[in-house]
């Protein structure tokens, strides 16, 4: 079997069985497609069904795909979805009660579904995981749904070769290499005429499906070929972002002129929050039958950005567009590491893609890192 | 930080509810009502710390944050003071005897009961602030001899608001205990205090250096009866807020209740001033 310190070479036909091998195992696969012309997460018939030769432009407010020219499986960065709309469903019941005269019964009813394989997974999004986890499965409490989708889920990560112009995972420390979390790591390599996977094991379930397919031991060329694409990589971020004291200067700076400055800017339409890999709110909603015998509580993603996010009897606590900008700025990238222990930010860049009037989570920071200590109304 | 009592009356399913029925509904105002229930037979196992709250359900209409409101001594029946000014707490407020609810909890940090033995206890409750407070009044009169001067200072809008009518007058009888109210507005019939509860502080009896003050009423409120304390020399540590903010689940996880790097649910709702004082006193947090 497959040791995790070696490396793999693995041809274009190994991965095709690879995958077919996981739809044999009764996974849901579920990689990259193009769907009516969106680049999206859904589920995989087989390695066909990924966007085969097909790239992506990202820039701020900006996403076009574009072909490549060759037959690269992932020579793209990562679009408007995310992993967490499997292991975090959008909108899900959470339990029914069925009315007996006047008493409730209470149900939890699992929805069953199998386990999933999540094909292409970037390092930032390895990292996005590992921050639901510390919310959903390390605090006090557990989420049930969290708990039993991310337990069974296999993921078999692709190292990034080809940033967007809108990644800094770099400056975040959470690429383009994935490090950890994965049970099968790739490296695509594209190289003179010559196309093949370079992987390596992080579990021994990635290990035993490595073994199911036919693979050898790479050879140094091929190795270190995986390495220079993504050192090449790592060097062509199209963002960076400056973490040393971040959270303190976030803290001392909730009065700068900045936050007025993207605030004339913001929609506070909540993209940003939709397309995020950690945003984790959400709210709790009942219904009713029609004829009052039954209820339902279901939960579904909310943003930040809405007056209703902070309602309370007499009104909302964020009322200014200014203070939803900064609570939701703040968040990513100072309080969230007193919550958790991490950024809530991974560096992958989708929030500056999705805006649709390009605000930019690295631009703002270093807007207020260059004129720290400013106050608002006193010449900012 | 507040005792740190948190209870995991829950279990793998953190968010379904318990159902309880409802045994009494008392009005307390002309929109709060004080609801005593108790859990259904062969699920009777309930504890709570004075100060947590419950995540309440109405069938069909939704859930609310709700402080518990009885003896944390004798923790069943569980009592809630609720006062109906949204759909969730009209349709609580609108069952009767028989009815049902769904109880999740209890939740959040407690006021300090224990660490306060051995200090003057000064209680200060604005409006409908009084109900997370009871809970630490019982206990502290339950182990009376383990504190000093005990004194409760409430003010409402008028005396037509204020809760626990009776009871106050029963608790001013007591020699081991005084109470001093004071509303906004008088009618004719008032026969004491009129104005804000920060008026009232200077003439309360405490050893500033050994005082733990509790502080539960609106955010403007709050602020000034820290202030008062303050004042006087109390520490920021030994005064004690209870925190309001939109809560959907009670555990950490739906991301409404923040302030700052806190959920109001998990890290609060009780926090000492020194505590949380650098983000209470921020603006639109």
């Amino acid at each position: 079997m497959a040791k995790a310190t070696e490396k793999y070479f693995l041809s274009p036909q190994g991965f095709h069985s690879l995958l077919a091998r996981l739809k044999e195992q009764n996974y849901n696969v579920i990689g990259p497609r193009i769907v009516e012309g969106e680049f999206v997460y859904a589920p995989l018939a087989s390695a066909a069904d990924l966007p085969v030769g097909w790239t992506d432009r990202q820039e701020g407010g900006v996403y076009r795909l574009e072909k490549r020219g060759d037959d690269a499986f992932f020579g793209y960065g990562v679009g408007q979805h995310s992993w967490k709309q499997f292991l975090f469903p959008p909108n899900q019941r959470v339990w029914k009660s069925r009315r007996r005269g006047d008493a409730w019964d209470l149900a939890i009813i699992p929805a069953d579904s199998p386990p999933f394989a999540f094909i292409g997974v970037r390092a930032c999004d390895i990292q996005a995981i590992e921050v639901l986890d510390r919310v959903f499965l390390r605090g006090n409490y557990v989420d049930p749904t969290y708990a039993a989708r991310r337990s069974q889920a296999l993921v078999v990560a692709v190292n990034c070769t080809q940033p967007g112009g809108t990644c800094f995972c770099a400056s975040m420390g959470t690429g383009p290499r994935a490090t950890f979390g994965f049970d099968l790591a790739l490296t695509e390599v594209l190289d003179n005429g010559s196309h093949y996977f370079v992987a390596e094991t992080g579990t021994p379930r990635g290990a035993e499906l490595l073994a199911g397919v036919a693979h050898r031991l790479a050879e140094q060329a091929e190795i270190t070929a995986a390495d220079r694409a993504m050192d090449k990589a790592a060097s062509s971020m199209g963002r960076q972002l400056d973490t040393d004291g971040l959270k303190e200067l976030l803290y001392r700076n909730y009065e700068h002129p900045r936050w007025d400055d993207v605030a004339s800017r913001c929609l506070t339409c909540g993209n940003c929050t939709m397309v995020c890999p950690t945003c984790f709110c959400h709210t709790y909603q009942d219904f009713f039958d029609l004829n009052g015998e039954s209820a339902e509580r279901r939960r579904h993603m909310q943003v930040c950005f809405t007056l209703d996010f902070s309602y309370i009897h007499g009104g909302s606590v964020r009322s200014s567009p200014l203070s939803r900008y900064r609570q939701w700025l703040t968040h990513k990238l100072a309080t969230w590491l007193d919550q958790f222990g991490c950024f809530g930010c991974v560096g992958c860049g989708r929030c500056i893609t999705w805006c649709p009037v390009a605000i930019d989570i690295t631009e703002e920071a270093a807007a207020i890192r260059e004129r720290d200590g400013e106050k608002r109304g006193s010449g900012g | 930080m507040a005792s740190n009592s948190r209870q995991f009356a829950v279990g793998a399913e953190p968010m379904l509810p318990r159902v309880f029925r409802v045994e009494k509904r008392v009005k307390e105002t002309a929109d709060t009502f004080t609801l005593t229930m108790m859990p259904l037979a062969g699920d009777e196992d309930f504890a709570f710390a004075p100060g947590q709250f419950n995540m309440l359900t109405a069938f069909g209409v939704g859930e609310v944050p709700i402080s518990i409101s009885g003896d944390p001594a004798a923790p069943l029946p569980l009592v809630h003071t609720i006062r109906a000014v949204g759909a969730v707490t009209k349709a609580l407020c609108g069952l009767r005897k028989g009815g049902q609810i769904g109880v999740r909890g209890p939740f959040g940090t407690s006021w300090p009961v224990s660490r306060a033995e051995g200090n003057d206890v000064i209680i200060v409750a604005g409006g409908l602030g009084l109900a997370p407070l009871r809970p630490a009044i019982y206990h502290v009169m339950n182990n009376r001899t383990a504190y000093g001067n005990v004194e409760v200072i409430y003010g409402a809008r008028t005396p037509y608001d204020m809760l626990y009518q009776q009871e106050l007058m029963i608790w001013r009888g007591r020699f081991d205990l005084r109470v001093r109210v004071t509303v906004d507005s008088a009618t004719p019939e008032w026969r004491s205090n009129v104005g804000v509860v920060t008026n009232i502080i200077p003439r309360a009896r405490f050893d500033p250096y050994h005082t733990t003050a509790l502080v539960c009423g609106p955010g403007v409120m709050m602020r000034y009866v820290v202030q008062e304390f303050l004042k006087r020399g109390v520490k920021e540590e030994n005064i004690f807020i209870s925190m309001e903010r939109a809560m959907k689940c009670g555990i950490g996880f739906c991301g409404h209740c923040q302030l700052g790097p806190h959920f109001i649910c998990k890290d609060g709702p009780v926090y000492s001033y020194a505590l949380i004082k650098d983000w209470f006193e921020k603006r639109e947090v």
